[in-house]
């Protein structure tokens, strides 16, 4: 579904990403972990189409199509989802309004018809059951005032209604208390299936307590230094990433 | 730059499509100003003895007077003789169906959403649109005439009412007030007259949509509204279809007189031809528009949506002179390409606890400028008076400019001011977050901007509301294809 090759990429000229290799099938679920400024965040926005980042060489590939070609929209039409690490408040635009026209965006791309106003209002009922979250939101402008945990479940809530068919979550997890990571991870949970691939990048394990990953990737200086099961997650919680830093230096 | 910036200014850079042009005829007046000139006027229209004496006061102080250069706008000297002051309404080309009618203006139309019957009247088709149009207006003037409200043209209510205008002619704004002021009084064309008797509600909302055939008053229109005890009326102003005139100064005056207890709401949307991308040939708009709240209780509502002109100069004020009187300023100005605009409102508070409240939304593009100037002045004796004042800015691309300039004159201390103003850069982060969610970046801005402009919005009437909304689009994609 997703291949990324030798992916190098700079921010103002400074490299991030060193020559990144990944491949994710259908139904995969990746996660990335990593101390700060490893590239987590930058892996992400890229895939996502965030115009400050260059990239300087590499491809990505998403089913069959160069993904770098495409514009920011036209990925997520095409099913690339990012769940903001920091989701922006837009004032005077209110949550329904904006659901509506992302709902009816990626239908119309995919050549589907709008939804009807009472079927657009059963989808938002039944997804925002789905994720826990009280309908009065929906009629307050998007992510305004709404707290840590309301904006990460608000990001879930548009997961849910965009049915993606890859989910990047860019440290989803990060400022959540227990209870908010286990909405999140009971989403991912739900939505996961056969054809549809998660990417989680995160920087602590705890999530991974909820989501089983098929794969953990240990990104340091730009590039996945090591890959395992859950078992690498578990154990970098327990060493640290020390020692991975000092695998990785060893190799260079 | 930023690749987005870039296409955000190749969004908002384009070229006013379309307005009309028409051909000049007879039954004008050779060009300049003289005192001739003013007699002339008032002897083709027939006017009385007092209205003339009025203008020509109104012409000498002009005469003696010095075109203000204080505010924030530039713009090349105004050659006051090589204006004509008269000209008799101007024909359009007719034209036989839609078909002939420029595609571009159609489809400006059918995205403003803009009835077919109007889109006929607008676009100068002939026959049967304009009949519909007649006999929807003759509905009207019954409906209203049934209640004993006037609404008619300036000159026929020169006629039929002359010592109501006499009253209440320059009692809000006096001849004398400023420059352009006195330009319209020595000059004016025409324009609109309203009087709402005492404990009317008028039923509906007076608005030029059914003024539309009789559209040419000019560039020196002159507006004047009176409610009466009790009473309240809405007016629209304007239209959002795009205007084009080969007038290039347009100097207004706008008066209302609220007595106790009335309320006059007054909606513009301001669509005026703007000029080519470098600015040339566009309009300039300097009107001087003023309310009064004369009574107790009295309220005063201006809400403008400004997105044409090349030059847009205008503080439509309250003065709350009523005790409890209230004052409101609702405004979103759009400015892109080499447009300028220096707009705002002056709130005098004279009676007591008299209250207003000021909401501006300046939106800047291209390489334009917007200002927001604004006045609040508390007399001696307005205790408890309080106004509450926002002003924002938007700024898209970064070669636009945003000005603030408050000014504040409080002479009683119980008096409460309060002010906000911000800027802030159309975000980049905002744009991202809504195309990640697959909405496409023109469709984004639009969410950005409409939500933005929101307070203001709400405060027009529902259906304006939806063609503001759309003609922010127009204006800030700058193309209507």
């Amino acid at each position: 579904m997703l291949s990324i090759k030798d992916l190098k990429v700079n921010i103002e000229d400074k490299a991030i990403l060193r020559g990144l290799n990944l491949d994710i099938k259908p139904g995969e679920i990746h996660a990335i972990m990593g101390p700060n400024g490893s590239g987590k965040s930058t892996l992400a926005n890229v895939l996502a189409g965030r115009e400050e980042y260059e990239v300087t060489d590499g491809s990505v590939t998403f089913e069959g199509e160069d993904l770098l070609d495409m514009d920011v929209d036209e990925r997520a039409q095409k099913g690339v989802f990012l769940a903001f690490q920091y989701p922006v408040e837009i004032p005077g635009v209110s949550t329904a309004t904006f659901l509506k026209s992302a709902v009816n965006a990626v239908r119309e791309a995919r050549g589907e018809e709008e939804l009807k106003s009472i079927d657009m209002l059963k989808l938002l009922r039944e997804k925002t059951a789905m994720v826990g979250m009280d309908q009065k939101f929906l009629q307050r402008s998007l992510n305004e005032g709404f707290s840590g945990g309301e904006k990460k479940r608000n990001e879930m809530l548009q997961m849910a209604l965009l049915e993606p068919k890859l989910a990047v979550l860019d440290e989803t997890d990060s400022g959540l208390d227990i209870d908010a990571l286990k909405i999140v991870a009971d989403v991912v949970n739900q939505m996961r299936d056969a054809n549809r691939s998660f990417l989680i990048v995160t920087h602590y394990q705890r999530l991974l307590n909820y989501i089983v990953p098929d794969h953990v990737h240990v990104l340091v200086n730009g590039r996945i230094v090591k890959s395992g099961d859950k078992s690498l997650a578990l154990k970098l919680e327990d060493q640290g990433y020390d020692w991975v830093k000092g695998e990785a230096a060893l190799a260079e | 730059m930023s690749d987005s910036m870039q296409t955000l200014e190749a969004h908002t850079r384009s070229d006013y499509k379309y307005g009309f042009t028409s051909n000049i005829d007879s039954e004008t007046l050779p060009k300049g100003l003289n005192e001739d000139v003013v007699r002339q006027i008032s002897a083709k229209k027939g006017e009385p003895e007092f209205l003339l004496e009025w203008r020509l006061k109104a012409f000498r102080q002009w005469q003696s007077m010095v075109e203000p250069k204080w505010p924030n706008v530039d713009y090349p000297p105004i050659d006051y003789q090589d204006i004509i002051y008269y000209a008799a309404p101007k024909k359009k080309p007719v034209l036989n169906s839609l078909d002939e009618a420029d595609p571009e203006l159609i489809r400006t139309f059918e995205k403003l959403g803009i009835p077919l019957d109007e889109q006929k009247i607008l676009a100068g088709v002939a026959v049967d649109a304009v009949i519909d149009s007649v006999s929807v207006k003759t509905t009207y003037k019954e409906k209203l005439a049934e209640l004993g409200i006037i609404f008619s043209s300036f000159s026929e209510a020169v006629k039929d009412h002359p010592e109501l205008i006499k009253k209440y002619l320059g009692s809000v704004v006096p001849p004398t007030d400023n420059f352009f002021a006195a330009l319209n009084s020595a000059v004016f064309s025409d324009g609109s007259f309203v009087y709402i008797p005492k404990g009317v509600r008028c039923p509906m909302e007076l608005s030029t949509y059914f003024r539309i055939n009789e559209r040419n008053t000019g560039q020196f229109e002159r507006t004047l509204i009176v409610a009466e005890e009790g009473s309240h009326v809405s007016y629209l102003e304007g239209c959002t279809a795009p205007m084009r005139d080969e007038n290039q100064l347009h100097a207004a005056v706008v008066e209302l007189v609220a007595m106790d207890d009335a309320t006059i709401k007054y909606s513009t949307v301001q669509n005026w031809y703007p000029g080519d991308k470098d600015g040339k040939g566009g309009i300039y708009n300097f009107v001087t528009k003023r309310g009064v709240c004369a009574g107790d209780r009295s309220k005063i509502t201006w809400t403008q949506v400004e997105t044409g002109s090349a030059i847009t100069w205008k503080y439509p004020s309250c003065i709350l002179k009523g005790n409890n009187s209230v004052g409101e300023f609702y405004s979103v100005a759009v400015t892109n390409n080499m447009q300028q605009a220096d707009t705002g409102t002056k709130m005098i508070h004279l009676g007591k606890n008299t209250r207003s409240t000021i909401i501006s939304k300046g939106i800047s593009a291209g390489k334009s400028h917007n200002s927001y100037r604004g006045l609040v002045k508390v007399g001696k004796k307005a205790e408890n008076a309080h106004n509450f004042s926002q002003c924002d800015s938007l700024l898209m691309g970064d070669r636009c400019g945003a000005h603030t300039f408050p000014y504040l004159e409080v002479e009683n201390n119980t008096a409460k001011v309060e002010h906000e103003a911000t800027t802030s850069k159309i975000g980049e982060d905002q744009l991202f977050y809504l195309q990640q969610r697959g909405i496409s970046e023109e469709d984004a801005i639009n969410m950005i901007v409409n939500g933005y402009c929101k307070e203001v919005f709400n405060e027009l009437p529902m259906e304006f509301a939806v063609e503001a909304q759309k003609l922010l689009a127009i204006s800030l994609e700058g193309s209507v294809g």
